[in-house]
């Protein structure tokens, strides 16, 4: 039976015959990513960044679980090493890109208004203002929040989403759709640990894991730098990544 | 609320599609959009409440929203079943190595246009689009 309308023609036959059957209504079956624009313009960042060699890092999390401050401890521990700019995504102010460039570092502000996520198109306009050549790392800070940002590919190659452990140990368990394209958990404020009675490391990883990934999960506190250690080892694992992916492409 | 976003991209794409074929009214567009695509049918609904108006070929278009259940595959054991969106691991043997087959997807599924009389449509009839 025609699966449009209900008529008694088989399924093939009925679309061509629907003209008459629905008043010259036309079916047409579409098998089309909702986000198939915004994934070409972020396949084509992606390209920008490959053409330059440059490592981009998506960075997700709520309000306040602190991207900016990992973000300037970051920078203060590599920038002798590596050649790293900022995009930064807020819904209003340049706060984040002067903190940012106060360090040295090239940072480039794009404020949504109202839009509560990045989108590949955004992120594609600041690069024309923000040249990527002789960089090694991009950080792409994105509007604070656990839900929109998850659905939009920007071309990054590495998505990293921070859990601050003043917030829930089942946030995973809350936004499985973000902490299921994460590449990297990043548990920051760790050091509030001994003092936050209501934060299991170990529960938010069991919820992490629920997720069917083998997502990493590190402790971060920005504001010590021994404990960025895990972090900036995994960040030079990436971009040791990178630059093999990039050097055997040329080769 | 980045639903109005999507709805953007949606209403974009099917009047792409009503253009070429020379349609003037869309009446009924169908969409799949599962729990892990992170869009919620009812905000996505409202959106289109309001966005639909944006152009005339749309603006009493019908739309409906089917959310697919989440069914994951074991690629230890090969169970394959229905599961929660934070319940990812397999059922059986406990592995979290598992495949998501359905509950992830975000598409367009059909349009239903009206096409005038009149028309000079670029193709005879209502062929299957296959996404590029």
């Amino acid at each position: 039976m025609c699966q449009a309308c209900g008529c008694s023609l088989k399924a093939d036959v009925a679309r061509e015959e629907l003209d008459h059957q629905r008043g010259r209504t036309t079916v047409v079956d579409v098998l089309q990513d909702l986000l198939a624009a915004n994934d070409r313009v972020a396949a084509h960042n992606r390209e920008h960044f490959d053409e330059h060699g440059v490592l981009a890092i998506n960075l997700m999390s709520s309000p306040g679980a602190g991207k900016t401050a990992l973000l300037e401890a970051t920078i203060t521990a590599l920038r002798e090493r590596y050649r790293i700019a900022v995009i930064e995504g807020d819904l209003e102010t340049d706060n984040d890109a002067v903190r940012i460039r106060a360090l040295g570092v090239p940072a480039l502000q794009i404020t949504t208004g109202t839009a509560c996520h990045l989108d590949a198109q955004l992120v594609h306009r600041a690069l024309h203002d923000l040249p990527l050549s002789g960089l090694d790392l991009l950080f792409i800070e994105n509007v604070g929040n656990l839900v929109c940002p998850a659905s939009f590919d920007l071309g990054q190659h590495r998505n990293v989403t921070l859990l601050s452990v003043t917030e829930g140990d089942d946030k995973p368990e809350k936004y499985p759709v973000i902490f299921r394209a994460s590449d990297l958990v990043v548990l920051s404020k760790a050091d509030l640990l001994g003092v936050l009675d209501d934060f299991d490391p170990a529960r938010a990883a069991a919820a992490l894991r629920a997720l069917g990934r083998d997502t990493p999960m590190i402790q971060t506190a920005s504001r010590r730098v021994p404990a960025l250690a895990p972090w900036l080892s995994w960040l030079e694992e990436q971009l040791a990544e990178r630059r093999a992916v990039v050097t055997a492409e040329l080769a | 609320m980045h639903e109005l976003s999507v709805c953007q991209a949606l209403l974009r794409q099917v009047t792409d599609i009503a253009m070429d074929r020379g349609a003037d009214v869309v009446e009924h567009i169908t969409i799949e959009a599962g729990p892990l695509s992170g869009v919620e049918p009812a905000l996505l609904v409202r959106a289109f409440g309001i966005l639909r108006a944006s152009s005339r070929a749309t603006a009493q278009a019908l739309l409906s929203i089917e959310s697919p259940a989440v069914i994951i595959r074991c690629t230890s054991c090969g169970m394959e079943s229905p599961t929660a969106p934070n319940r990812l691991v397999c059922s059986r043997c406990g592995d979290f190595r598992t495949r998501v087959v359905a509950g992830d997807e975000l598409r367009l599924r059909r349009v239903e246009l009206r096409i005038p009389e009149s028309s000079n449509r670029k193709t005879p009839c209502a062929k299957p689009v296959v996404a590029a």
